[in-house]
């Protein structure tokens, strides 16, 4: 048989706790420089949360974008943003929301799309035209972040009723981080953030609890089998078996998003972006900040006795195992 | 354990056959689609409009507009009712703030008759309360309030009837499967596939609809052969199939002079009461008079709504138009009637158009991501697992049909988002077998036997794959409730793709793994 490619060796031991200071320490500071980027910065808004205009067009040769902004900038529509989009041919036109309500926002793609026929006649085609007014985007922007809290406000209570409370609060540290930390790229990258980047946070938060509770499900395991390890030995234990599996599913989940990043068109290029960062800072929470903060907030071996309701069906199993 | 029970492995094998079968209907195009036969599945992923190209519109019905409207008529009402020939109630002030109309008595002993009068304007609704609350207070001021209740339901109908006029104008456009639906309380969600410049549409949802009363010509022969007599026209009935009627050309009372239809009951019969505006009701109530015992016919957009005999002169302005209707029957034709115009403005607050260009373009490209995510996974999971790896990819193959077969079945729309949710699957797919393998690996590493080690393997692996995937899982439908359009796209082939990888890493890769035993009994185990 020919040798398995194997990204972690068999039996690591690495002292992941002993890093733990160091850790918090990055994350910490990760955290802070997000936050301040984000209200420093900002975020670059598309449309659906800024409302406003966007159109793409097709040329039948690479137009002079110089020529097409002041075109368009002399129409009196405000800021008007262009940029080729995957091709030279291919422009994206950004206008900034118009003052009033939602008809001033299709005046002004009438408007636009009367200068484009008039300086380029039949040599443009409209990929896409959007436009969100006012009351929808301000909708829009209440309803993502009600789903964000939502989801995680859901999962706390998962793992409160599996596992117990300290693991629930592990958790939810180590989302509130991954979304912060993403919402951080999102202000220094200056990726559009819409709607799809909110499902992109979403899955992130998905898939970083996925990989939390993997070790956590090892650690209240190795409670269980491990009556006299130190605490700090044995949630080091845990993610040490787990981190074969932690980084084995990691790295299939960014070659499809690797793949999709680079072939996957223009459109979801800034998704794809997303969830890669996501899934790296997902794993990492998860070895470095839900593990190891599960010692910071005191979880002992009492406290997992005391617990005991997922635990009798693993103690009966290993009892029948060994008959 | 590795007897594998029949019963799951007929499950295992149904859910495979399931997934396959209903896959395969989106390799084949949809002309030969329809000469297959009617026992095999012919669903296809619907395309989301970021797709096939095709505009979204999103309107909202002016609330404001059907208020005051509402408010309007009642002040008209209550002029009609006080005014009439040669017996007056005298009133001065009349009018409306927005909210109540009223006007004062000239003479307070009026106030029986008044009451008596504006009867007709309070009605009882299916709820048991009055819409309008008509109250006579000190030195003959008169209140009528329409309740909350009432301006609720107004303003509901109100939506009802333009998503109705709307979809009879998208649809006078031949767009092809429109969908036009409510959304929340006062929105509108217009969705045309294949229109990717939707100004005509948009102009047509401002104009209005043509309503029409006509007298019925019964000097014709109705038959089919029958000639025309010069002065009126053959119309092809509404809803009664091939039925033609023959009206005369001159309209009696147009669609504009209607101000209101409702559907109510009268003797506890559904029927459908109409109100006419001031003209309307005048020119009705000269037509009724000299037409008594004949029918008219209620033209809408060319065609007879329905051709009731007059009964009596209608002179009031406001009819009641009785013929054995269902109460779902009487409602319709309310709707219909009021349906003669938009009863108000529609706003467009939100549009996306796409170029079928570009939805062609993301499809290609989300293909080719697909297949080369797919293609580097797999590759992965050999060179990880060996044959191990295999078994997992067959799991991971099956697990692409399976989603395609269930949003295939569902009818359940691929969105762009949606494709990228696939590939995220593709990704995530393996991990239930990379968690069973691993444990197999340390159950291996502590000396047990390769048929112990893969059995509690699966075992071990079970509840962490069960917590793992119902975390991931809440996100996704919290996703599919508050997300909208594309996201819940995403949403949806999330989800499915959580369970089928579930199913097929715990059945169809344990299924595999345990005939392969079977065949092979290995002493040693390579993973």
């Amino acid at each position: 048989m020919m040798r398995k490619l194997k990204l972690i060796p068999d039996n690591t031991n690495i002292p992941f706790l002993k890093f733990r200071m160091m850790a918090f320490i990055v994350s910490a500071v990760l955290i802070l420089a997000s936050i301040g980027l984000f209200f420093s910065l900002g975020l670059n808004k598309g449309i659906d949360f800024e409302g406003g205009i966007l159109v793409e067009v097709g040329m039948e040769q690479a137009p002079e974008l110089g020529d097409m902004r002041s075109s368009l900038g002399g129409l009196g529509l405000g800021q008007v943003a262009l940029q080729s989009f995957g091709s030279d041919t291919d422009i994206l036109i950004r206008v900034q929301r118009q003052e009033g309500d939602a008809s001033a926002q299709e005046e002004a793609v009438t408007l636009i799309k009367q200068q484009l026929a008039q300086d380029y006649g039949d040599a443009i085609s409209y990929r896409r035209v959007e436009f969100v007014g006012p009351t929808v985007s301000n909708e829009l922007v209440i309803a993502a972040t009600e789903a964000v809290v939502v989801a995680v406000l859901a999962m706390l209570v998962y793992i409160w009723l599996r596992f117990e409370w300290h693991y629930s609060v592990g958790a939810v540290i180590a989302l509130v981080h991954d979304v912060i930390l993403t919402i951080g790229m999102f202000a220094i990258t200056r990726i559009e953030f819409n709607l799809a980047s909110v499902a992109a946070i979403l899955t992130i938060v998905g898939y970083s609890i996925n990989d939390t509770v993997v070790v956590y499900d090892r650690i209240r395991e190795n409670f269980r089998r491990f009556k006299k390890l130190s605490v700090q030995d044995l949630i080091n234990l845990s993610i040490n078996e787990t981190l074969t599996r932690t980084t084995m599913t990691s790295f299939t989940t960014l070659l499809a998003l690797v793949a999709l990043y680079i072939f996957g068109g223009e459109v979801i290029r800034g998704f794809a972006m997303a969830m890669i960062f996501g899934i790296v800072v997902g794993t990492y929470s998860s070895i470095f900040v839900a593990a190891p903060i599960l010692l910071q907030i005191g979880l002992t071996h009492q406290k997992e006795e005391e617990e005991g309701f997922a635990g009798a069906e693993r103690a009966d199993a290993d009892a029948e195992e060994k008959s | 354990m590795n007897r594998f029970p029949m019963w799951k492995i007929i499950v295992v094998l149904l859910v495979c056959a399931f997934g396959i079968i209903y896959t395969l209907p989106n390799f084949v195009s949809k002309s030969s689609l329809s000469g297959l036969p009617d026992w095999l599945p012919t669903k296809q992923v619907n395309l989301g409009l970021d797709l096939q190209g095709g505009s979204h519109l999103l309107l909202q019905v002016d609330a404001g507009a059907v208020k005051t409207k509402m408010m309007d008529s009642l002040v008209d009402g209550v002029r009609d009712s006080l005014r009439q020939q040669g017996d007056n109630v005298g009133y001065r002030d009349l009018g409306h703030d927005g909210e109540i109309v009223s006007f004062t008595l000239r003479d307070a002993a009026d106030e029986e008759k008044a009451r008596e009068r504006l009867s007709d304007l309070s009605n009882i609704m299916p709820n048991g309360q009055r819409d309008v609350v008509i109250e006579v207070g000190d030195g003959g001021r008169v209140t009528l309030t329409p309740s909350e209740a009432a301006i609720i339901q107004r303003l509901s109908s109100a939506v009802d009837q333009s998503i109705e006029i709307v979809r009879r104008r998208v649809d006078e456009t031949g767009v092809n499967e429109p969908t036009i639906q409510r959304q929340g309380r006062d929105r509108i969600l217009v969705q045309l596939p294949g229109v990717d410049d939707p100004d005509r549409i948009k102009r047509l949802l401002g104009e209005t609809a043509q309503l029409t009363f006509h007298m019925v010509d019964l000097t014709a022969d109705v038959g089919a052969a029958g000639r025309v007599p010069p002065g009126s026209k053959r119309l092809q009935s509404l809803n009664e199939g091939s039925r033609t009627y023959i009206i005369e050309n001159r309209v009696m009372v147009s669609g504009e002079n209607l101000e209101d239809a409702q559907a109510t009951f009268q003797n506890g019969q559904p029927v459908v009461s109409i109100r006419f505006d001031g003209l309307g009701a005048k020119q009705f109530g000269r037509a009724t008079s000299e037409n008594v015992g004949k029918p008219f016919a209620i033209v809408l957009d060319n065609k007879v709504v329905s051709a009731p005999r007059i009964n009596e002169p209608i002179l009031g302005g406001a009819a009641v138009i009785s013929g054995g209707f269902d109460v779902a029957g009487a409602q319709d034709l309310a709707l219909l009637l009021r349906a003669g115009a938009l009863p108000a403005p529609l706003d467009i607050l939100e549009e996306r158009s796409v170029g079928p260009d570009l939805g062609a373009d993301s499809i290609a490209a989300g293909e080719v991501a697909g297949v080369i995510g797919v293609i580097a996974v797999a590759v992965f999971m050999v060179l990880s697992y060996g044959l191990f790896g295999i078994f997992a990819n067959v799991a991971l193959a099956m697990n692409i049909f399976l989603i395609m077969a269930v949003l295939s079945v569902l009818g359940a729309t691929l969105t762009l988002p949606g494709i990228a949710g696939i590939v995220l699957t593709i990704g995530m797919a393996v991990d239930a077998n990379v968690l069973i393998f691993e444990r197999i690996r340390e159950e291996i590493r502590v000396g047990k036997s390769p048929l112990n080690a893969v059995e509690s393997g699966f075992a071990r692996a079970f509840t962490t794959i069960i917590d793992a995937n119902v975390t991931t899982g809440i996100a996704a439908v919290i996703l599919f409730v508050m997300g909208s359009g594309p996201v819940k796209g995403f949403a949806v082939t999330l989800l499915i793709g959580i369970i089928s990888s579930m199913f097929t890493a715990i059945m169809l890769s344990r299924m595999l793994i345990s005939f392969w035993m079977q065949r092979k009994r290995p002493k040693t185990l390579e993973i």
